[in-house]
């Protein structure tokens, strides 16, 4: 017992990932944090999409279940579970019941790299980034099947165009991850694949990858935001389950649980390509300016933001509280939002005790900037209409491919003779930029 | 800096046997299933077990490509032709290649030629050495690029280019039966 517990305990002061330690324990641990984590992040996703496009639209969204429809995606997981779940005749059994469990194992068994902190990843893997983008490769493969086991045509229709789809976006999305990795290799501890490292990487030439290069980091950017839409069947990309044409594609067939996974696996696999964007061009989980406006008091400031997000929420959720109804039908619906207010506060307030504080700090500036993510898919899905599928096609192979493949060859020649770039571009970029200032 | 110390040796014979196991039966499912997307799910399931073998031998990038390449790219595009042939159509049909003493010949061959190397190895050494050869698993793709493309250690760049331009045959050779007018 007293040798469990120093197992358990001996951990706490590594300072390395619990898979990198060897500690089991702690391994289980994060691996639960990391499920319940994701599964609450994708319950808010699926009630915050609900809001935020129903606000875009000038509506109200879901109001009835819950003060500001708050319980709906509770009410609708209980719905689906209770859905009965139906088989086609037609359809191929064994294939039918597996392929959601493959995009569901896909989409979740990819955050065993996703690095929350340098500390707080499950595992730190020396391929980390091409095993996120191999297993969520393997996603499509559950969508494939899907698609075919349903043994009806819209379904089918919507398997080939996904798997066109993602086979495509997958090849300009891999030319920008590259050009990222490339960059790395110009720290002092040579390059790297590992999720890790390339934030640490970026914390050592202390600049995001997002500015590295000026164009060039922005651009590779630019073509993963473009390919991650496409490869997470999302609007304005999301031809394989596109409603007005093919009822709802892929997964046409499916009801109940086996549709839930398939939900689930949808925005989990969207936190995850938006984890893979924040890590490789964001700086992962490194707070803004670090160099910048470093020094004690500097550290102070940013670690007290999370708390003050939560109370921030809190205050919210009390205004809205004042403003509820006064009949005493909303009675039950006022006190709840003061009880979700008031525990947001208190999660507000546990975050300034500076054990807590400093210890979690990380893993809020990541979730902070996959948020930011979040509400851009949101957005797209607001603002964009949907693509044809002949000029997804001429988009992924003759704009992104190409502008992909010149950014690589850009990057490796920059990259070789960064001393020039730094001594001779970017005086001339500030030049260029100090003389527009004096023209206008 | 050594990952075979601080973990336990994953090279066992255990997980070899298993993954063994699972590439075996995923290679029969393969050609013995009649509907051809089964088949191509089985040998998904090989591809993958493979993979799981060359991160057993500490070779992770190697395990990472295997992935990406094969069961993520190459099988996509198996089902994707595959599911656009009639299914119902091509379980009726007969087989129509009729070589089984060939292939029953060749298979006993291949095995006789395993059970030979595996007698002879058991004589002198044990096929699976308990003593763990340990491999720097964090280096393994660093390692790979000082093998391919390093300018002392480099010896393999010759070879990799050149399987490289078979492939873009390939492709060239594809576009040209495929398209009419270039």
């Amino acid at each position: 017992m007293h040798d469990l517990v120093q197992y358990i305990l001996s951990y706490l002061d590594s300072d390395k990932t619990p898979g990198a330690a060897g500690n089991i324990f702690w391994a289980v641990v994060y691996v639960l944090l990391v499920f319940v984590g994701l599964s609450i992040a994708v319950i808010a996703m699926n009630w915050l999409e609900r809001k935020i496009l129903a606000h875009m639209q000038v509506r109200l969204g879901p109001m009835r279940v819950g003060p500001h429809g708050l319980l709906q995606p509770i009410a609708d997981a209980l719905k689906l579970l209770l859905k009965e779940d139906i088989i086609p005749d037609g359809a191929d059994k064994i294939v039918f019941w597996v392929a959601p469990f493959i995009v569901v194992l896909a989409a979740f068994t990819v955050f065993v790299v996703v690095p929350f902190g340098p500390t707080h990843a499950i595992t730190d893997m020396n391929i980390g980034i091409l095993f996120m983008l191999g297993v969520s490769s393997l996603a499509v493969l559950g969508i494939v099947t899907a698609g075919w086991a349903s043994n009806s045509h819209y379904p089918l229709i919507g398997a080939l165009r996904s798997s066109a789809q993602m086979v495509s976006y997958e090849v300009a999305m891999g030319l920008a991850v590259v050009s990222a990795v490339m960059m790395t290799s110009l720290s002092e501890q040579g390059g790297t694949l590992s999720m890790i490292g390339i934030v640490q990487a970026q914390q050592q030439q202390e600049v995001w990858f997002l500015f590295k290069f000026f164009p060039l980091g922005v651009i590779a950017f630019g073509i993963f935001a473009i390919a991650m839409v496409a490869e997470t069947n999302r609007a304005p990309f999301d031809l394989p389950e596109a409603e007005s044409e093919l009822t709802a594609g892929f997964h046409t067939e499916y009801s109940g649980f086996r549709w839930s996974l398939f939900f689930l696996a949808e925005y989990s696999a969207m936190i995850a390509v938006s984890s893979i964007a924040v890590t490789l061009w964001l700086g992962g989980w490194l707070r803004p300016f670090p160099n910048a406006l470093s020094g004690s008091t500097w550290d102070l400031a940013f670690s007290l933001i999370p708390g003050l997000t939560f109370l921030f929420f809190a205050a919210i959720c009390f205004y809205n509280t004042a403003r509820m109804p006064k009949h005493p039908l909303f009675k039950i619906q006022t006190i709840g939002l003061a009880g979700f207010g008031a525990v947001l506060g208190l999660v507000g307030l546990l975050l300034f005790v500076p054990a807590v504080r400093v210890r979690v700090n990380d893993i809020f500036w990541f979730s902070a900037k996959v948020a930011g993510f979040m509400y851009l898919y949101i957005w797209y899905r607001g603002t964009f209409p949907r693509y044809r599928f002949d000029q997804l096609m001429k988009v992924g192979w003759k704009v992104l491919l190409p502008t992909g493949l010149a950014l690589l060859v850009c990057t490796a020649v920059v990259g070789m003779r960064s001393e020039v770039w730094a001594n001779v571009v970017v005086p001339m970029w500030f030049g260029l930029m100090d003389l527009l200032r004096r023209i206008f | 800096m050594n990952p075979v110390t601080a973990n336990p040796p994953v090279a066992t014979p255990f997980f070899f046997y298993l993954l063994a196991t699972v590439m075996i039966v995923g290679g029969i499912l393969v050609i013995t299933r009649k509907n051809a997307v089964h088949s191509a799910m089985a040998l998904i399931t090989t591809l993958l077990a493979q993979a799981a073998l060359y991160l057993m031998l500490y070779a992770p990038f190697v395990a990472g490509v295997q992935i990406i390449l094969y069961a993520g790219g190459i099988m996509v595009l198996f089902l994707f032709v595959i599911m656009l042939i009639s299914i119902e159509r091509a379980a009726k049909e007969r087989q129509f290649n009729r070589q089984w003493l060939v292939g029953i010949a060749a298979a006993t061959g291949l095995g006789g030629l395993l059970i030979a190397v595996y007698t002879t190895t058991t004589k002198g050494a044990v096929l699976f050495p308990q003593g763990n050869v340990s491999y720097v698993e964090s280096q393994n793709t660093q390692a790979i690029a000082a093998l391919l493309f390093d300018r002392m250690t480099g010896t393999y760049m010759f070879a990799f280019e050149i399987a490289s331009l078979l492939l873009l045959v390939a492709i060239i050779g594809a576009v040209v039966m495929a398209k009419k007018r270039i």
